[in-house]
C-alpha cells in the first residue's frame, strides 16, 4: 500500500474543510485560501493519475476500519484520474481567469461564501469521480446541485434568482428519482457498493426474477443524471442558468457539473449495472435518439439566439446531444468517443463562457450579439480565446473537435446500418449548423465598430490562464492518441 | 392483472409510498405557485423516505437497538434503510430552506408566487 | 482613414457580413423603402376608394396586427398552457403507474427473506456492537460504518444555510426599502412580549433544551443522536427567540457565535473522520477505543461526533429561522 492511496480522501476531505473554513474569512483570504486548494487539488489528482498509469491498474481505498460491503469506498484508475485532473485544472482556471467578474458581479459582503461554494462544489465534484458506493453518489449529487444552484444565484439580479429557482425544481425532480431508483436497486439487491450491486444483478438477470422492476430502475437512474446534465427534452432549466450567472459559474457549471453527472451515468453503466444488461435493454437506443434530435435542436435554438451566453449554453445542449448519443451506439467505441468528447468540451466550453465574459465586460456589459460588435479588438487576449474555442467546437484539425468527430464517425461505421446512416448525417448537419453560428460570431466580434477608447489591458494573470486554456485544447487535439489510449484503459479498468 | 393487485395489497407501505410520490410530482408539475411546488417536492421526498423505512421492516422484529445484550439476526430489523432514510431527510431539509428562500426573494421584487408571472415580469424588467 | 472605411463598406465582404448579421444599415434603408410604398399606396388608394372605406380597411388591418403581435402574450399562452398541461398529465399518470407496477413486484412487505437482509445488516447486527462500541445500532453503523455518507451529510445542512445566507442576509449594501421590510415583517407578524408566550416558555425551554442535550449525548446507547437532539434544542432556541426577541437571544447567539459553532464542529468532524480513515485505510492502530458498550463514554469518536452533529444542526436550525424572519443572525 502507498502513500499516494490516501490522496483522493485527502483531496475530498481538504475541499470540505476549505469549504467551510472559507464562510468565515475575508473575501481575499478565501480567495487566496482556493486557488491553494485547487493547485493542491490538482497535483493530488496528477499524482494519482501518475501512479495508476505508472502500475497499470486501479486501486480500491477503503474509508475507516472496515472494509468494503460494510464500510464505504472510494476507488481510482486511470480514467478516474484523468476525469480528476480536468476538473480541477479547469476549475483552477475558471476560479482565476474569473477573479475580476467576481469582484465586479457579486455582492461585495458575501464573496467569501463563493468561494466555499467553489471548495465544496469541487469536493462533491472529487467524490463523485472517485466513489465507489452508490449511496455516497447520492449524498454528493445533492452537495453539487446546492452548490451549483448557489454559484448561479448569487449573481442577485432578478434573472439569476429566478433561472436558479427553474434550475433547483428541475434538479430536485432528479434527485428525487435518482433517490428512488437506489432504493429499489437496494431493495433488489441488498447491497450499495457498486461491484457487489453488479454481481447481484447479474444473478438476477440470469435467474430471470424481477425483470420489470429492474426496467424501471435502470429507467428512473438514466432519465434522472439525463434530467441533471440536461438531456434535449430536459434541457430547459440550463440556458437561463448558464446565461444570467457570472462567467466563473457558467464555465464551471457547463464544463464540470454536467460533466460529472454524465461520469457517473458512464459508472453506473459499467460498474452497477453491467454493459451487457444495458445493451439487454436497449437503453442505449433510447438514449440514442434523444442524443440526435438534442443535437439538431440545440444547434438550431443557438442559431436563434441573440444573447451571446443564451448561444453558447444552447450550443452545450448540442454538445451534450453529441455525448449522448456516443453512448447510445452501444459499442466500446462510441464510448470512447462520448468520453473524449466530455472532455474536449469541457475544456472548451469553459474558455469560451470565460473569454465571453471578458468580451461583455469591454461592451458596457451588455451580452447581445449586436452590442458586441468589435469586442474583439477592445480586449484582445478574450478575442483569441473566443475563436480558438469556436474554433475547436467547429471541429478543424490541431483541436480536439477534430479528433472527437472522427471518433464517432469511426464507431458509426462499425455500428448497425441505421445507426450509421444516422449519425453520419446528425454528424454533418450538426457540424454545419455548429460553424454557421460560430463563424458568425467570429465575424462578429472582429468587424472593426464600437468604441475603441474602451480597450481593456488586460493583467498578466489573465493572459497567463488563457495561454493555459488554449494550451489544453491544443493538447486534447494534438496528443489526443494518449488521451485516447488512456480512457480505453481506464474502461477497461471498470469492467 | 391480478398478480398485480395482489402484489399491490401485499406491499401495501410501498403501493401508499408510490402513490403518494405521483401526488406530489403531479403538484409540482401542475401548480404554478412556487409555495404549492415546494409542497410537492418535500412529498416526494417524504414518500421517498417512507419507502426506504418500509424496505428496511420486516415482520415481528425490533428497532435496532440492541436490548440485554441479545445480538442474534432474528431479534431485529434491517438498519440499513433507517441510516438512509435520515440523510435523505437531512438532504430534504436544505433543500427546502434554499427553496424557500429562493422564493421569498423573489416574492419581494414582484410581489407574486405565480410562477408564469414572475417570468414575465422579468423579461419585462430585461436585465 | 475615413476613405479607407468607406472603400471597406463597399466590399463584397462587408455586404456579406451585413446579409449574415442582418444589420441596421441595411435595415433603416428597407424601412425607407418601405415608407414610400406605403405612401405611395395609399395616394392610389385615395384616387380609387372612399376615404370611409379606407379607414373601415385600415382598422381592420390593424386589429390583425395587434392580435397577431398579441398572440404569444394572450391565445399562444393558453395553447402553450394546454399542451403543458396535456403532457404533464401524461407524464404523471404513466411515472405513477411504472411505479405501482414496479411497488407490486418489489420482495414482500416485512419478509424475512428479503435480497435486503444479507451479510451486510447481519454483521452490523451481530458485530455492531463490538467492533463500534454502539448500542444504538443505527449510530453505530452511519457514524462508523458508513462515516463518509455522513460527513457529506452535515456539510449539506451547512451548504442549505450557506445559501440561504447568500439569498437573504442583510449586510448594509441593501437599499433602506428592503431593510425596511425587512423590519416592518418582524414587527407586525412576529410575536412581541406576548405574556402567556414567555410564562409558557420560562418553564418550557429549560426542559426542552435538558431533552435535546440528553438526546444528544445518548444517542449511542438509546434512539437519538446528533440530527433529532440538535433539531430539539434548535426548536427550544427558535420557542426562546419568539418569546422574548433578539435582544434576549443576541447575548448569547450572534452571527459570530454561529460561525465559530460550525467552523469548529465541522472541522473537528472532518479532521478526526480523516484520522479515522487514515488509520483505517492503512492499518494503523488508532489510540480511540470503543470501550465498553452501554455506558456513556463509550463508542470512540461516536459520541463526540453526535455533539459536533448536535451543535451544529441546533445552531443551522435557529440560524435559518433568524434568516428568514429578519435577514440575520
Amino acid at each position: 500500500m502507498e502513500f499516494i492511496w490516501n490522496f483522493p480522501l485527502f483531496s475530498i476531505v481538504a475541499c470540505l474543510f476549505v469549504g467551510v473554513i472559507s464562510s468565515v474569512l475575508g473575501k481575499k483570504a478565501a480567495r487566496i485560501l482556493s486557488w491553494c486548494l485547487l493547485g493542491a487539488v490538482t497535483a493530488m489528482s496528477g499524482a494519482v493519475l501518475y501512479y495508476t498509469i505508472s502500475i497499470g491498474g486501479s486501486f480500491t481505498y477503503m474509508m475507516g476500519h472496515f472494509p468494503a460491503p460494510w464500510g464505504n469506498e472510494v476507488r481510482a484508475g486511470v480514467l478516474e484520474g484523468m476525469v480528476a485532473v480536468l476538473f480541477s485544472v479547469i476549475m483552477l482556471f475558471a476560479v482565476i481567469a474569473g477573479k475580476e467578474y467576481i469582484e465586479h458581479d457579486l455582492p461585495k459582503g458575501k464573496q467569501n461564501l463563493y468561494y466555499s461554494l467553489v471548495a465544496l462544489l469541487m469536493s462533491s465534484l472529487l467524490a463523485l469521480v472517485y466513489t465507489n458506493d452508490i449511496f455516497t453518489a447520492y449524498v454528493f449529487v445533492e452537495i453539487n446541485t446546492i452548490a451549483a444552484c448557489g454559484m448561479v444565484m448569487m449573481k442577485n439580479t432578478g434573472r439569476s434568482i429566478l433561472a436558479a429557482t427553474k434550475y433547483m425544481i428541475m434538479s430536485l425532480i432528479g434527485s428525487g428519482l435518482l433517490l428512488i431508483g437506489i432504493t429499489l436497486l437496494y431493495e433488489l439487491t441488498g447491497h450499495l457498493l457498486m461491484c457487489d450491486i453488479k454481481e447481484a444483478i447479474d444473478v438476477l438477470v440470469e435467474s430471470g426474477q424481477y425483470q420489470e422492476p429492474l426496467t424501471v430502475i435502470i429507467a428512473l437512474i438514466s432519465v434522472a443524471l439525463a434530467i441533471k446534465s440536461a438531456l434535449y427534452p430536459f434541457h430547459s432549466w440550463l440556458p437561463d442558468a448558464h446565461g444570467y450567472s457570472t462567467p466563473t459559474s457558467s464555465a464551471v457549471l457547463s464544463g464540470l457539473v454536467t460533466k460529472a453527472y454524465i461520469f457517473l451515468l458512464v459508472k453506473i453503466f459499467f460498474r452497477v449495472i453491467g454493459w451487457e444488461v444495458i445493451l439487454q435493454y436497449k437503453i442505449t437506443d433510447i438514449l440514442f435518439v434523444f442524443g440526435v434530435i438534442g443535437m439538431i435542436m440545440g444547434s438550431v435554438n443557438a442559431i436563434m439566439q441573440k444573447d451571446a451566453k443564451k448561444m453558447i449554453a444552447y450550443s452545450s445542449i448540442a454538445q451534450f446531444g453529441y455525448i449522448y448519443m456516443g453512448l447510445g451506439l452501444g459499442n466500446i467505441g462510441g464510448i470512447i468517443a462520448a468520453v473524449f468528447h466530455m472532455f474536449m468540451h469541457g475544456a472548451v466550453k469553459s474558455m469560451l463562457f470565460i473569454s465571453v465574459g471578458g468580451l461583455v465586460e469591454v461592451s458596457d456589459e451588455k451580452t447581445a450579439w449586436s452590442k458586441l460588435t468589435g469586442s474583439g479588438y477592445r480586449n484582445k487576449v478574450a478575442g483569441v480565446a473566443f475563436t480558438a474555442g469556436a474554433i475547436a467546437m467547429i471541429g478543424i484539425p490541431l483541436f480536439g473537435g477534430f479528433i472527437s468527430k472522427i471518433l464517432f464517425a469511426t464507431a458509426a461505421v462499425d455500428n448497425s446500418m441505421v445507426k450509421m446512416v444516422i449519425t453520419l448525417l446528425a454528424l454533418a448537419v450538426s457540424t454545419m449548423l455548429n460553424a454557421w453560428y460560430f463563424f458568425k460570431a467570429i465575424i462578429r466580434i472582429y468587424t472593426p465598430r464600437g468604441k475603441r477608447e474602451k480597450a481593456k489591458k488586460p493583467t498578466w494573470l489573465y493572459v497567463t490562464v488563457m495561454a493555459g486554456f488554449i494550451v489544453l485544447n491544443v493538447f486534447l487535439g494534438v496528443f489526443s492518441d494518449v488521451v485516447i489510449e488512456g480512457i480505453e484503459a481506464g474502461i477497461g479498468m471498470f469492467v | 392483472m391480478g398478480e398485480i393487485l395482489s402484489g399491490l395489497f401485499t406491499n401495501y407501505y410501498e403501493t401508499v409510498s408510490m402513490i403518494l410520490f405521483g401526488i406530489g410530482f403531479t403538484t409540482l408539475l401542475f401548480h404554478k405557485n412556487l409555495l404549492k411546488k415546494i409542497m410537492g417536492l418535500n412529498i416526494m421526498d417524504t414518500a421517498v423516505c417512507l419507502l426506504l423505512a418500509a424496505h428496511g421492516y420486516i415482520e415481528g422484529r425490533k428497532a435496532p437497538i440492541v436490548v440485554d445484550g441479545v445480538t442474534a439476526v432474528e431479534a431485529y430489523i434491517n438498519p440499513v434503510p433507517s441510516g438512509l432514510v435520515l440523510t435523505g431527510i437531512v438532504v430534504s431539509v436544505s433543500v427546502t430552506s434554499v427553496m424557500l428562500a429562493l422564493t421569498i426573494r423573489l416574492y419581494r421584487r414582484y410581489h407574486t408566487l405565480d410562477i408564469d408571472e414572475i417570468s414575465k415580469a422579468v423579461q419585462k424588467e430585461g436585465k | 482613414m475615413s476613405r479607407i472605411r468607406e472603400d471597406y463598406e463597399k466590399t463584397a465582404w462587408r455586404r456579406l457580413v451585413h446579409f449574415i448579421n442582418g444589420d441596421e444599415k441595411d435595415m433603416t434603408e428597407e424601412a425607407g423603402y418601405e415608407v414610400e410604398t406605403e405612401a405611395t399606396t395609399q395616394r392610389i388608394h385615395d384616387e380609387f376608394f372612399e376615404e370611409a372605406e379606407w379607414n373601415h380597411r385600415k382598422e381592420k388591418a390593424d386589429t390583425m396586427l395587434s392580435q397577431y403581435e398579441e398572440w404569444p402574450e394572450t391565445k399562444g399562452v393558453v395553447y402553450f398552457r394546454k399542451l403543458y398541461n396535456l403532457i404533464a398529465g401524461v407524464i404523471c399518470v404513466a411515472i405513477i403507474a411504472l411505479l405501482l407496477i414496479t411497488a407490486a413486484q418489489l420482495p414482500s412487505f416485512g419478509g424475512t427473506d428479503n435480497p435486503a437482509s444479507n451479510e451486510v445488516a447481519e454483521r452490523y447486527i451481530e458485530k455492531g456492537m463490538e467492533e463500534t462500541g454502539a448500542v444504538n445500532i443505527v449510530a453505530g453503523m452511519i457514524l462508523d460504518y458508513r462515516a463518509f455518507d455522513t460527513l457529506g451529510e452535515s456539510h449539506v445542512l451547512f451548504l442549505g444555510v450557506c445559501c440561504v445566507m447568500i439569498l437573504l442576509r442583510l449586510d448594509g449594501t441593501e437599499s433602506e426599502r428592503v431593510k425596511k421590510e425587512a423590519e416592518s415583517n418582524d414587527r407586525i407578524y412576529e410575536p412581541k412580549n406576548d405574556a402567556i408566550l414567555q410564562c409558557v416558555a420560562k418553564v418550557l425551554v429549560p426542559v426542552i433544551m435538558l431533552f435535546g442535550i440528553y438526546v444528544v449525548f445518548n444517542g449511542h446507547i438509546s434512539p437519538g443522536g446528533g440530527f433529532s437532539g440538535g433539531s430539539i434544542i434548535g426548536a427550544g432556541l427558535i420557542l426562546y427567540l419568539n418569546a422574548y426577541g433578539f435582544k434576549k437571544t443576541g447575548r448569547f447567539f450572534t452571527m459570530k457565535t454561529f460561525s465559530v459553532i460550525s467552523v469548529l464542529a465541522l472541522g473537528f468532524y472532518a479532521i478526526s473522520k480523516t484520522y479515522s480513515f487514515f488509520t483505517g485505510a492503512n492499518h494503523l492502530e488508532s489510540f480511540i477505543s470503543a470501550g465498553t458498550p452501554g455506558e456513556l463514554l463509550s463508542a470512540g469518536l461516536i459520541l463526540p461526533l453526535n455533539i459536533c452533529v448536535g451543535m451544529v444542526v441546533a445552531s443551522t436550525m435557529y440560524g435559518l429561522y433568524a434568516l428568514f424572519r429578519k435577514g440575520g443572525i
